[in-house]
């Protein structure tokens, strides 16, 4: 178990969240270590949220907001687009293959293609292998169960 | 504004190679608003280096951040100072301004640059940011109608245009504006083309960067006594 990849996936509240939600209800099977950490726009995510991310030891990052052209305030996923450009470009400054982060888009209705997205990357992680950041697969665990848990306190709609 | 922009993470970490605690302290003045060292901009910078430095097996390596109001001015270090001892060197994220007046205030302690520091210039667009202002200490842009050839014509001529002037735009880059062109529209439009019939004055030099590093001293405004006082 150690030695599988451990996902975090901000995902829009308007689609990639419902999608994964509507994966659940179709009984899709997708790799079960991805972490879904809803937000209410990918407007919302910031190059910090990523690197915190990778920080503490999570091996890949989806961030999944709307179609483009259908986001619900209406530029927030091709912003965020940007940011996850640039948050690339740093990894790879860092010394960590940017391709264990990835912008995906897609509407609410479709669940198959979110199990599809976890499938490919989780596929794409393995083959990258662990993080060399991650100390042990635990504490990145528990370190976004922490942001999830504060995530969740914050309404969709709203900032802390 | 000062405008500058982010030193690669890779730079960074070789700069503090020696180092075991670093301060990252960002500017919460012009390179804040520039997007280049501010309390955002450094915790992104903070993360990126501590990530660096585990990858290269100096995985101990203390790095925090702060981020104060101002680094050019003394008096904002003082919330900091008692901080500073905590490390064995700072990396400022304020402009070539900040990063000395840290290195003046804290002489045993090593300081870095974390940003180039580019230009003085205006927000163009979201995200762009362009060189408007040489600082050459006599400003000249009533005669210009308020565009600066100095700054803004690749040749600094003071009577221009010159015959690199194409459509409008530079010969040194095609995307770069002629600025006598920019300055006869804008002569034009006011009514004021005549003004340009004058051939403009050398400029005087003297008050630029030439002669050493400057100083803009208020007399009314000093508490210490000037050293002319005696």
């Amino acid at each position: 178990m150690d030695t599988e990849p451990l996902i975090l996936a901000f995902c829009c509240h308007y689609c990639a969240y419902a999608a994964a939600d509507l994966a659940g209800s179709m009984r899709l099977e997708y790799p079960e270590n991805v972490r879904v950490l809803r937000l209410p726009c990918t407007g919302k995510i910031e190059v910090n949220y990523i690197l915190a991310a990778f920080e503490r030891g999570v091996d890949g990052v989806i961030v999944a907001g709307c179609l483009e052209g259908g986001c619900h305030f209406i530029e927030g996923n091709l912003r965020a687009r940007r940011r996850v450009e640039r948050a690339k470009q740093l990894l790879e400054e860092i010394g960590l293959e940017p391709e264990r982060l990835e912008m995906y888009n897609l509407s609410s209705a479709e669940g198959g293609r979110f199990a599809e997205i976890v499938t490919e990357m989780s596929g794409r992680l393995a083959r990258l292998g662990p993080s060399p950041l991650r100390q042990d697969r635990i504490r990145a665990e528990q370190a976004i169960d922490q942001i999830a848990r504060r995530a969740e306190r914050t309404p969709a709609g709203e900032t802390e | 504004m000062i405008v500058a922009d982010r030193k690669s993470v890779s730079e960074i970490r070789d700069m503090i190679k020696d180092h075991d605690r670093v301060l990252l302290v960002g500017c919460g003045t012009c390179v804040t608003v520039c997007l280049a060292g501010g309390e955002r901009e450094v915790g992104i910078l903070g993360s990126a280096l501590r990530m660096a430095l585990k990858l290269i097996g100096r995985g101990n390596v203390v790095v925090d951040e702060c981020t104060i109001e101002r680094q050019c001015e003394d008096t904002f270090f003082d919330t900091l100072a008692p901080h500073v001892a905590e490390y064995d060197a700072i990396c400022s994220f304020g402009c070539g301004a900040g990063v000395q007046a840290l290195a003046e205030r804290f002489p045993n302690m090593p300081v870095y640059p974390g940003l180039n520091t580019q230009f003085i210039g205006i927000l163009e667009s979201q995200g762009v940011w362009t060189e408007k202002c040489a600082g050459c200490g006599k400003c000249r842009l009533g005669e210009f109608v308020g565009i600066c050839p100095i700054t803004r014509c690749a040749k600094r001529l003071l009577n221009g245009p010159c015959g690199g002037s194409q459509d409008g735009k530079c010969e040194v880059r095609p995307d770069l504006e002629c600025a006598w062109q920019l300055i006869y529209d804008r002569a034009r439009s006011l009514g004021i083309l005549n003004r340009l019939e004058e051939i403009a004055a050398p400029h005087d030099w003297s008050t630029g960067l030439d002669g050493g590093p400057r100083k803009v001293i208020r007399e009314d405004q000093c508490i210490a006594r000037l050293e002319s006082e005696g």
